[in-house]
């Protein structure tokens, strides 16, 4: 599907544009830049405030980014319960630092705020879906089905 | 019904119109609150919080450029609470600038400088943290300092709601936030026009104008060069604020004397060309009037206005005049025709322009602009340029007896000085038109109906039978109104004049730091002044225009005006509009 169809099913949907962001974002792992502009043509805006849009909000991306995104939570209770020992582990595991992408665009590997799992710290995320109570040594296996698809 | 509110600000009793802000009825009774992001023709942003106030009853600090006055309200603007915030504001504004004030071009005319002095703020308990962003030096005409910026938001305020140009925007958010060209971009990549709006409304030195006064002091001191200099129409009002005097106390003889002082070897008009301008647009209108040309004819001596065209109308590049500008008119003859006059050699001319306005800075490197076979322009130095040289040079322009122009390039008559106010041009044409084509004498030669800072004018002109609508607009959003008529073929009108900058050039980028639109306004009636002193008053009057034409040019729109004062657009074909 190409950005215009996307947009079309959003533009006369209140404050749509952050919808059909997602969407794109859900089709191409990040908001191109001929998605940015495509939108603000579909939903008559000026290219800057558009931008805006796309940087305002932490979940957009406008950089290419591996397919897959995993976040670490950075807040706190996480941090106390080991969040630096997995982010270690994941560094090791995919040979890219945090903010980076694996060169086979598979992953990306990024910061968030608490995700509100607080029972299972630490907390990743990999598109969206918690894995609670992280251990460095569950990695390889928490990736490998990430690694097939 | 009444529609009044009563409060008490600091114990005094205001009343003031329902909807009225608590920083309205301070300063209605000369209670100064300080503020940063407020802005006197622009929507409320609230962002900045120095202006603060304590409410009673309400247990948080207001922002008085946000809070409604209320029935019975009791506003104190001076208690030790609301002095300790707008300290510790002004410190964390302070922790994010560079504190580079020395070396910043605005220097001495900075609001947030003036708060720090003002505030007594001396040791800031937070670290100073820069960004570390680049500058941006992409344009000719301006420049970016984002580093600077303290995120207000005047100048995004100013190029989307005002211009419609919206060529700046936020990116990211929190302590991430920047003002950027559209996509985080440079400059000359957006959809900017250089009308430089940004750079009065910036309240510190995040925006200004491509500084070039070293060009003109190297020319100077070349003892090869002869340096000429045009002034623009819009110049003369306002230079007297960049020298400690009133809008338009500065007599322009003594301008003149002034720039005499810095070592310019000849000093002679825009007004000049001004004038000429009048001669080849007012034939070309009657031209098309008559030949079925395209209407409405668009006039083109505002170059931000041009770029406005070029950037985001190329399918109406047809309707622009093709007359150059005044300043590339000048440029155009000043190294040919009076090159020739004088007997000096073309290749050792140094052509200067004083201009309100940035973008004629990039109107003078467009390449297209060499038809005298040399650079037409080839310095632009904007009024606060030449306002920086004056004070950096210490003259003392009470003590200076004032000086003529110089020949044959520096007459003008009242039209040619009404050109620095929107609504001027169209008059001007008009005093004209209205003679060639009638053939009578205009016994009245004001038509007051062009004249304003309203954004959009229109009037009906009676040339001998036949009715010419003629529309005026000053600020590009006002422009891109007139502009969407054309487009969809619904614009009734002959003769559009546009003016990219708000009150047309004395409004220009280029002109001394004008913080709301009221010195506009000001510097307008200064212009009209101006033009009831003059003893001539209509274009086709100049008596070194009719020598021009009769021993270079010819006529009107003949060759030789082709070849020298003619041009044509091109579209820009941005791509992040």
């Amino acid at each position: 599907m190409d950005y215009k169809e996307i947009l079309a099913q959003y533009r006369d949907l209140p404050g749509g544009i952050i919808e059909a962001f997602h969407a794109i974002q859900d089709e191409f792992g990040y908001l191109p830049e001929e998605a940015v502009l495509e939108a603000a043509r579909g939903f008559a805006i000026p290219v800057a405030e558009a931008f805006g849009i796309a940087t305002f909000y932490s979940m957009f991306s406008v950089k290419p980014r591996g397919k897959n995104v995993i976040r670490i939570c950075e807040s706190a209770p996480c941090h106390i319960a080991g969040a630096t020992e997995v982010i270690a582990a994941l560094e090791r595991e995919l040979g890219i630092k945090m903010g980076e992408s694996t060169s086979c665009g598979r992953f990306a590997l990024e910061f968030t705020e608490c995700v509100g799992q607080c029972q299972g710290t630490p907390v990743i995320t990999i598109n969206g879906k918690p894995y609670t109570n992280v251990s460095p040594a569950a990695i390889p296996n928490i990736l490998a089905e990430y690694k097939q698809a | 019904m009444n529609n009044n509110i009563n409060l008490t600000i600091d114990n005094i009793p205001v009343t003031v119109p329902k909807g009225s802000t608590i920083l309205q009825a301070a300063r209605q009774v000369g209670i100064k609150i300080p503020t940063l992001c407020y802005h006197p023709d622009q929507a409320v942003k609230a962002n900045c919080r120095v202006c603060v106030c304590e409410v009673e009853g309400s247990r948080l600090l207001q922002a008085a450029c946000s809070q409604p006055a209320m029935e019975g309200m009791v506003v104190k603007t001076r208690t030790p609470k609301v002095i300790e915030a707008r300290k510790t504001i002004l410190e964390l504004i302070l922790a994010h600038h560079p504190q580079d004030c020395l070396n910043c071009i605005r220097n001495g005319n900075c609001e947030l400088q003036d708060l720090a002095a003002e505030y007594f703020i001396r040791d800031n308990p937070f670290e100073l943290k820069r960004r570390g962003l680049p500058k941006d030096y992409s344009t000719p005409a301006l420049f970016r300092d984002p580093d600077k910026c303290i995120l207000c938001r005047r100048c995004i305020d100013t190029c989307s709601v005002t211009q419609s140009v919206n060529a700046l925007g936020l990116q990211n958010r929190g302590f991430e936030t920047m003002v950027v060209p559209s996509m985080g971009l440079d400059l000359i990549d957006s959809p900017c026009v250089m009308c430089g709006q940004c750079i009065h409304a910036c309240p510190v030195g995040a925006i200004g104008e491509v500084e070039e006064i070293d060009k003109l002091l190297a020319a100077l001191a070349d003892p090869n060069k002869v340096v000429v200099t045009q002034i623009a129409p819009a110049v003369r009002v306002a230079i007297g604020e960049e020298i400690g005097m009133q809008t338009g106390e500065l007599p322009m003889d003594v301008f003149v004397a002034g720039l005499r002082q810095l070592g310019f070897d000849y000093v002679l008009h825009t007004n000049f060309t001004a004038d000429l301008t009048i001669m080849e647009e007012g034939n070309e209108l009657l031209q098309r009037l008559n030949e079925g040309g395209t209407l409405p004819m668009f006039t083109s001596c505002s170059p931000g206005w041009i770029n406005f065209c070029e950037t985001y109308y190329p399918d109406l590049l047809d309707n622009l005049s093709t007359c150059k500008s005044p300043q590339q008119m000048f440029g155009a003859l000043v190294k040919t025709y009076w090159a020739e006059k004088m007997n000096i050699a073309p290749e050792n001319i140094y052509s200067v322009s004083i201009m309100p306005c940035v973008a004629k800075k990039y109107e003078a490197s467009r390449p297209e602009m060499d038809d005298s076979g040399y650079r037409d322009v080839d310095l632009v130095l904007t009024t606060r340029e030449i306002g920086r040289l004056f004070r950096m040079s210490g003259i003392d322009f009470t003590q200076l007896a004032g000086s003529d122009f110089d020949s044959w390039m520096g007459a003008y008559t009242g039209a040619g000085v009404i050109f620095g106010a929107s609504g001027g041009v169209m008059e001007a044409a008009l005093r004209t038109v209205y003679e060639v084509v009638t053939g009578e004498t205009l016994q009245d030669v004001n038509f007051t109906v062009t004249r304003g800072i309203e954004g959009i004018k229109e009037a009906e002109l009676d040339l001998a039978g036949t009715t010419v609508k003629i529309a005026i607009a000053n600020g590009l959003s006002n422009a891109r109104i007139l502009m969407d008529q054309v487009r969809n073929g619904e614009s009734p009108y002959h003769f559009i004049e546009i003016m990219a900058c708000p009150g047309g050039c004395i409004g220009g980028g280029g002109q001394p730091i004008t913080k709301a639109n009221t010195k506009r306004v000001e510097r307008i009636e200064k212009i009209y002044a101006e033009d009831e002193k003059m003893p001539l008053r209509k274009s086709h009057q100049n008596p070194e225009v009719k020598v021009l034409y009769d021993e270079f040019l010819h006529e009107p729109l003949g060759e030789k005006s082709h070849e020298l004062l003619h041009t044509h657009y091109h579209a820009k074909n941005k791509k992040y509009l």
